[in-house]
């Protein structure tokens, strides 16, 4: 149920809804008042320090990204230059590398040539001196086999003197100087 | 005063039932006082002013206390809020170099009316402050009072005039009448308009507000339940509206305000 209150208000005001009541009035500026003074005395000069110095930050970062950028230019350019210079090395490395290799390979294969051909001259040495070992005790054999034979065929020791007239190396040796001649 | 004039919800009686349609008028602006301290009754409105001041303050006290210079979240809304009103309204208005000094001010109006027009559609609460002509007016005076202070302080005691009246001799015969009109235009009607546009845009949203959602609950009978659908539909489709208006005629009256100052502080040409 409504009360008489408010259809007392409603009968006084229903006619003019646009004249304020003082109380609204005087509160509604008190109220205003106060965020008035609160924002106005701490909350937006708050506030408007730290705008201040996020613009000051951001100019100054801005003066920093500039100084950043040209060393980060320089250093960029010592590095090229570096590398350049590296690459230069290298490459002379490379060349030098390559070279040496060539002449050690060459000193290399010359002295292989030479230790073969040594082998070889040894070996034909130490054949040539087997051979002629061979001969000589061939020789020997060969000289007393014939004076034994020959004694038995003629029916004396010849040996003796077959030894003193060297008839025997004699022969040998002609034989040999045939084969010789005819290789 | 009949109970026809009260509202819906307290008669509980629906369309069918032998009782007429419950309009919301003057009667729905008009609130028993809940308590009284030292003579001064306290109404519904009055508390939701306060409640408007605890807020705003609120908000900027918890954005603006302890400010960053890398803003949190809170912060953050909190500075697009005074950067709105800083160069989107004063600075654009007034210029930066005289505006700087009405910031504060044009801060707390935007966002004190602001609140108080958005507890019109804030479940419990649901009562635009700002419809009873009290608040409005008090704020509408005191830009008036502001611009009239400024207007002779700096154009001294006939300048102010000639700034009021539009003195401008090149209009020829007319001038006269002219400043009559500008006299009367600026002086009377200029401070009315200012606190009724804000008042009678918050007063006609809350009536339409009161009309359809009186009507979803009165049409809750028989086939009116179909009507009463499409009333609350509309419940929606304004509390939406209502969103948008409020803020809009916060900006208006700020900007109307810095307007005029804007006008006081002018050179007279």
């Amino acid at each position: 149920m409504i009360s008489p209150l408010v259809v007392q208000l409603a009968e006084e005001e229903a006619q003019n809804p646009l004249i304020p009541e003082i109380p609204e009035l005087v509160i509604g500026l008190i109220a205003f008042a106060i965020v008035f003074f609160v924002l106005g005395k701490k909350l937006l000069p708050n506030i408007n320090t730290v705008l201040e110095q996020r613009r000051e930050a951001i100019e100054g970062g801005i003066e920093k990204a500039e100084a950043a950028r040209t060393e980060a230019q320089s250093v960029l350019e010592q590095y090229k230059a570096q590398l350049q210079e590296a690459r230069h090395e290298a490459a002379r490395l490379r060349q030098e590398a390559q070279e040496q290799g060539a002449t050690l390979i060459a000193e290399m294969r010359a002295e292989g040539q030479r230790q073969r051909e040594e082998i070889i001259a040894a070996g034909h040495a130490q054949i040539e001196a087997d051979r002629k070992a061979a001969a000589a005790v061939l020789r020997q054999d060969v000289g007393k086999l014939a004076t034994d034979l020959a004694g038995k065929l003629v029916g004396e020791s010849l040996e003796d003197h077959a030894r003193q007239s060297r008839v025997i190396d004699r022969f040998l040796d002609e034989l040999e100087e045939k084969a010789e001649a005819a290789r | 005063m009949s109970d026809a004039k009260m509202l819906a919800f307290e008669t509980d009686c629906h369309i069918f039932e032998g009782c007429g349609f419950p309009t919301p008028g003057l009667h729905s602006f008009l609130f028993e006082p809940m308590f009284t301290v030292g003579g001064i009754e306290f109404n519904k409105p009055i508390l939701l002013a306060l409640l408007s001041t605890v807020v705003v303050l609120g908000f900027f006290w918890a954005a603006f206390r302890n400010p960053k210079l890398i803003p949190g979240k809170l912060q953050m809304i909190g500075e697009a809020g005074y950067d709105f009103v800083r160069r989107g309204v004063v600075y654009e208005t007034i210029g930066k170099r005289e505006g700087e000094k009405y910031v504060p001010l044009m801060v707390s109006l935007f966002f004190f009316i602001w609140i108080m027009n958005l507890w019109a559609i804030i479940p419990l609460a649901q009562f635009p402050v700002t419809s009873v002509i009290a608040f409005p007016a008090g704020l509408a005076a005191l830009v008036y009072i502001l611009w009239v202070s400024l207007t002779f302080q700096r154009h001294g005691f006939v300048g102010g005039w000639k700034n009021i009246t539009g003195y401008d001799r090149s209009l020829g015969p007319v001038f006269p009448m002219v400043m009559f009109f500008e006299f009367l235009s600026n002086l009377f009607i200029r401070p009315f308009t200012h606190a009724v546009r804000l008042f009678a845009n918050m007063f006609a949203g809350h009536v339409l507000l009161l009309i359809f959602t009186i009507g979803t609950w009165y049409l809750l009978n028989g086939i009116g339940i179909a009507y009463s659908a499409v009333s609350f539909l509309m419940v929606i489709v304004m509390t939406v509206f209502e969103l948008f208006i409020q803020a809009l005629q916060a900006y208006v009256f700020i900007l109307l305000s810095c307007s005029y100052i804007q006008g006081a502080l002018a050179e007279h040409h």
